[in-house]
């Protein structure tokens, strides 16, 4: 029997295309454009390819004129401010980590943004006129640690509402009173990690629904009780799962494995090159269905938690087939390579945090 | 196209800039560019208009996923004063078209906001529903439509019938949970007996089904699973006919609720719940191994005596 293969120089031509020229089969995405730069970076560098210096530049420019007037990054040049390509935009940007790189981010206008979309409960719309739901605490969150913008009063309540998401599955749905979902649950719990109060959630029934995710045949993840799998839940899922690990031994907990993480690394890593792999390359849900640089992404980040526990302090790897297969470690709260986490944090934490022009709710923007 | 319209002939198109370099570069289709060339000319002059409107609806065609374009029509629609009647059966039929996006969701809500009206919503999601019984923006509608406007009354019968049809829709059971939650509660020992009862006859129609067991867990573990009398018993009675991994955890879980709140039997009782602990990582439950070995460790340690303690950890 052959051993799983990951098919590393077809996913490697498939993303260096992509990152210049999509078919118009993208259209759907043109909203989206700074996530296609995100997960097609953050997989390349999964694969520890380098992007040549005049396309990470190039990057760079792109996102510029993504950037809206009033802050925050919108889908594409012209378009609106949105917490989804904000997040996508500045992990992005983070990746490259060049100078260049970190210039681009208005940190100033970028506070103003999330000021902006701050609302009194706790909670964020996505955007100006737009809905709410835990990915934008998550969105807001991230950028805000990376770029060192976060103000005492940037996350008032957030911790609250985003515990009110947690439901008597142990998950977390995308607002209160919702079904627990694998990837509002990640965005809670992540969101959590990084206002340092994941411990207000119940962290021992959030620990049971998603070790209760993963399929017991076909090795991957489910992203609801009852659903079908997934292979971008390899991410969302068991991306939980080195978070919890490490909230529960923040919490004193001795009982912790000091190898493995809380779900079965091999199946899932088995499920991934063995059902998720596109033979041109790409990455996709599930047999039967078609590539896209979103299941790339989270197929191969999914692919990386799998194969590595711990951190750089205690490392433990396991990696199915050969060692040709193994994937760069990712950090699990951010999703980007943790040396370009540091290297960004370091850099921000460098500039002074911006004095907020206006606070929250000051701003209208609910009404349309 | 736009480019060759005469009513249209007075706005300078807008080109889509970006950049000498393009990255992530869409090869849009000429309609595409056409329509969204004039899209972003409206926007630069702010122009407000009938035409305006037409061709928001053309840019949502083309990417119904583009939020800019709707909140631009949103702006419109309020600006000109539309009837928002015919609002609602423009996004009823794009809602019908394309169920999974967020943006008309988010859409259809503000205008039965406008309208002050939620007479549609129920029928309307309920047809939503039919096709995908799991649609997570339907339901999420639903239950602010439901919480907004107090539609309780009818929920109940609703969700007992699409359980009916599929127990083992999650969602369903979620919502059996919302509705309760949200009116009677589940502290009235009628109403949680009545839940019980409900939830051991699914069990019994179809064991290996985890959202009933997730469900009677969820309702009775903030008195205690250890708490309701005579469930232990009914359990244990299950387990000879209707076994399931799903049984043996609930099991492990009523005996770790036992272990909290009794002081008694605590040895036979630890035994008990580490001897299903073992059993599921071994045999019934191996996908969870690392997770039942884990809980296994932490309910010996945190229950077991000292002396056996440590030799117990070290093995497992």
């Amino acid at each position: 029997m052959t051993e799983p293969t990951l098919l590393r120089d077809q996913h490697y031509q498939y993303l260096k295309k992509g990152l210049r020229h999509l078919s118009d089969a993208y259209e759907c995405l043109d909203a989206s454009r700074p996530w296609l730069c995100y997960w097609i970076l953050h997989s390349l560098e999964l694969l520890e390819e380098p992007v040549p210096t005049a396309i990470a530049s190039d990057v760079c420019k792109f996102l510029a004129r993504c950037q809206s007037p009033t802050g925050g990054f919108a889908g594409g040049p012209c378009q609106a401010a949105h917490l989804a390509p904000t997040y996508a935009a500045v992990n992005a940007l983070c990746i490259i980590g060049t100078q260049e790189a970190y210039n681009i981010i208005d940190r100033e206008k970028l506070l103003s943004f999330l000021f902006s979309v701050k609302q009194p409960d706790g909670s964020f719309v996505m955007h100006i006129g737009g809905e709410v739901d835990v990915r934008s605490t998550y969105c807001a969150a991230s950028v805000a640690s990376l770029t060192n913008i976060m103000t005492p009063t940037l996350f008032q309540d957030t911790p609250t509402w985003i515990v009110s998401c947690q439901n008597w599955e142990g998950g977390l749905g995308g607002v209160p009173g919702l079904e627990a979902h694998g990837g509002y649950t990640f965005c809670g719990m992540a969101a959590m990690v990084i206002l340092g109060k994941e411990h207000m959630l119940d962290l021992k029934s959030l620990l049971r629904w998603v070790a209760s995710r993963q399929m017991r045949y076909e090795g991957g993840f489910q992203g609801r009780c009852n659903k079908l799998v997934d292979g971008c839940y390899s991410f969302w899922q068991a991306g939980l799962l080195p978070l919890l690990h490490r909230a529960l031994f923040k919490g004193g907990d001795s009982t912790l494995s000091l190898q493995k993480w809380m779900f079965e690394q091999q199946a899932l890593q088995e499920y991934i090159l063995l059902c998720c792999q596109n033979p041109a390359g790409g990455l996709l849900d599930k047999p039967g269905k078609s590539r896209d640089f979103y299941h790339t992404c989270y197929c191969l980040s999914g692919l990386s938690v799998a194969q590595h526990f711990g951190n750089m302090d205690l490392h433990h790897e396991l990696i199915v087939g050969r060692e040709e297969n193994r994937l760069a470690p990712s950090h699990p709260v951010y999703n980007i390579c943790p040396e370009k986490v540091a290297q960004a944090i370091q850099h921000f934490h460098q500039l002074p945090v911006p004095v907020p022009a206006q606070k929250e709710g000051e701003a209208p923007n609910r009404l349309s | 196209m736009y480019r060759d319209r005469k009513e249209w002939a007075d706005l300078e198109p807008v080109p889509q800039d970006d950049g000498p370099n393009p990255v992530v570069k869409i090869a849009y289709s000429d309609k595409f560019t056409d329509v969204y060339d004039y899209f972003r000319a409206l926007l630069k002059n702010d122009e407000k208009s009938d035409r305006a409107l037409l061709l928001t609806a053309e840019a949502i065609e083309l990417n119904a996923a583009n939020y800019t374009v709707w909140h631009y029509r949103r702006v419109l629609l309020q600006a000109l004063e539309k009837d928002l009647r015919e609002e609602m059966r423009y996004i009823t039929a794009i809602i019908e078209d394309q169920p999974k996006n967020y943006q008309v969701w988010h859409h259809r809500r503000m205008v039965v906001e406008w309208l002050n009206d939620p007479s549609e919503e129920l029928e309307f999601i309920a047809e939503i529903l039919s096709q995908d019984a799991k649609n997570y923006h339907a339901w999420q509608h639903r239950q602010w439509v439901i919480k907004e406007y107090k539609l309780w009354d009818s929920e109940l019968e609703y969700v007992e019938q699409l359980l009916e049809e599929d127990v083992r829709n999650n969602s369903a059971w979620n919502q059996r949970h919302y509705i309760i939650s949200h009116t009677t509660g589940y502290s009235d020992p009628a109403i949680l007996n009545r839940e019980v009862q409900y939830s051991l006859k699914q069990i019994k129609k179809a064991p290996h089904n985890e959202s009933v067991w997730n469900y009677l867990k969820g309702i009775l573990q903030d008195l205690g699973l250890s708490s309701h009398p005579g469930l232990l018993e009914q359990i244990l009675e299950l387990k000879e006919t209707h076994c399931s991994p799903y049984l043996l955890g609930f099991l492990v879980d009523i005996y770790e609720d036992f272990l909290e709140n009794t002081l008694e039997h605590h040895e036979e009782v630890l035994s008990k719940a580490l001897e299903l602990c073992e059993l599921l990582a071994r045999e019934k439950d191996t996908i969870r191994r690392e997770y039942w070995s884990y809980v296994g460790r932490s309910l010996q340690t945190k229950y077991g005596s000292t002396s056996n303690r440590l030799i117990w950890i070290h093995s497992h």
